[in-house]
């Protein structure tokens, strides 16, 4: 446990003192999403009808510009030797690597999403569903992305790859992520989307780190 | 002074008949060693003789193609933490964040490899004393030289203790009183028990190593 908070504490140190990421990753979301009122026309009953997608769909993509940093940067500097080397099962110190990066990018896209919300003239029924649904949702694609970013490890072009391995696996975050949205707008409830996500995220939680840990030591040899 | 670990008075770390593949070649087959404690083995051979590759099976990084790794006769795969909690392995990397100063990535590593806090606080100290980089503790990794940062990683080897050190070419990029440094700490080690295998093309001065030659391990390419 002591050495999982001290991975967290060294990643977020990391990503403090470099800075670009999170904010790269925050200013994407903020500027698609405010792409869409101008491609599409600003008459409010269309936005509305399309915002919940259009969060969740722009939230992924951001989601997944950081992710092939998540390893990278360990990799490369022979960082990632040593921490497979600690005296701790390497599923945790993955763990510790995603939770870390849902933080740094995962956290400020949920703290965005109502502000943009209103931009799009989201139902205000909704707004609660949202933050509920981002909080299930980027979480899992932390952990899912975990798992390509180690696959991806020392490949040419790994960000493309990247994108095409993951994004299918991040479908039925969109789906059910949307579905609850929309179920609170028309005045259902959103209970079941959030179920069926949260039992993704658990399934996340307890497979990911240790996908991720066998991938990463697939990397190395 | 090199802190204190606690070691079996005496333990054997011992290879049988491996193997290693990569990439579809034998790089070397039928190796076998045995290291006491205060023992040294100095890894000898060419390019691409597979001193990096045994360093790494050593480590548990790459699994052997064949053969057991054990410790006191225990093989090392059935409890690869237990290993890693044993060793310190130092790559041809040196694991120096460019945004983290000296002490701080020393400080990392060494509440990695043993969590107790307060003791891995003091061995900084210290490690950072031994190869002089006392002066630099405040200065972040990227201002460092190639030489400072590969001390850097060394100090890692002090800063929290452990019996068996693998070095992968060590001596890259040190001057010639870092080399010294590091002859004594390696000295010290080993009076207190600890293992040593390195692998180097330079000079090192290590009384009573073992050499391994591994290119008489080496399989003869069968052409069709």
């Amino acid at each position: 446990m002591n050495r999982f908070l001290e991975v967290v504490r060294r990643d977020l140190r990391l990503a403090l003192r470099q800075g670009s990421d999170s904010v790269m990753v925050v200013t994407f979301f903020v500027l698609t999403v405010v792409l869409f009122p101008f491609g599409i026309g600003p008459e409010v009953n269309v936005l509305e009808r399309v915002s919940a997608g259009v969060l969740m769909v722009t939230a992924l993509l951001a989601s997944m510009l950081s992710l092939d940093r998540l390893f990278q940067a360990d990799y490369e500097d022979g960082s990632l030797e040593l921490l497979v080397l600690t005296p701790t099962p390497l599923g945790v110190v993955v763990a510790a690597k995603i939770l870390a990066h849902w933080l740094t990018t995962g956290l400020p896209l949920m703290v965005a999403a109502p502000v943009l919300a209103v931009l799009l003239h989201m139902q205000p029924e909704g707004f609660a569903t949202l933050l509920a649904a981002m909080a299930l949702g980027t979480p899992i694609l932390s952990l899912i992305g975990g798992i390509g970013a180690a696959l991806v490890l020392g490949a040419r072009r790994g960000g493309v790859l990247l994108s095409l391995l993951i994004l299918p696996l991040y479908v039925p975050v969109l789906i059910f992520g949307v579905g609850a949205i929309d179920a609170a707008v028309q005045g259902m409830s959103a209970k079941p989307h959030l179920l069926i996500l949260s039992g993704i995220l658990v399934a996340a939680l307890v497979l990911a780190p240790w996908a991720s840990a066998a991938a990463l030591r697939q990397a190395l040899e | 002074m090199v802190p204190p670990m606690t070691i079996p008075a005496a333990a054997t770390f011992s290879g049988t008949d491996l193997a290693c593949l990569r990439g579809g070649r034998v790089v070397f087959a039928g190796l076998g060693f045995s290291l006491e404690s205060g023992g040294a083995l100095v890894l000898l051979g060419p390019n691409g003789s597979g001193k990096s590759s045994l360093l790494r099976v050593m480590a548990g990084l790459l699994r052997p193609a064949h053969g057991v790794l054990a410790w006191d006769g225990e093989p090392v795969g059935e409890n690869p933490e237990g290993h890693n909690a044993r060793t310190h392995y130092l790559g041809h990397h040196d694991a120096v964040k460019p945004v983290l100063t000296v002490a701080e990535n020393l400080r990392f590593w060494a509440h990695l490899h043993d969590s107790h806090a307060g003791r891995a606080g003091l061995a900084v100290e210290t490690a950072l004393d031994r190869f002089g980089l006392s002066h630099l503790a405040a200065i972040p990794g990227k201002m460092l030289s190639a030489g400072q940062k590969r001390r850097t990683n060394l100090a890692r080897l002090l800063a929290a203790p452990s019996p068996l050190w693998l070095l992968d070419e060590p001596t890259t990029a040190l001057d010639k009183a870092s080399i010294k440094a590091l002859e004594a700490v390696l000295a010290e080690h080993r009076a207190q028990g600890g293992m040593v295998v390195l692998s180097t093309h330079a000079d090192i001065d290590l009384p009573g190593a073992t050499e391994m030659h591994l290119d008489e391990f080496a399989v003869a390419e069968e052409f069709p």
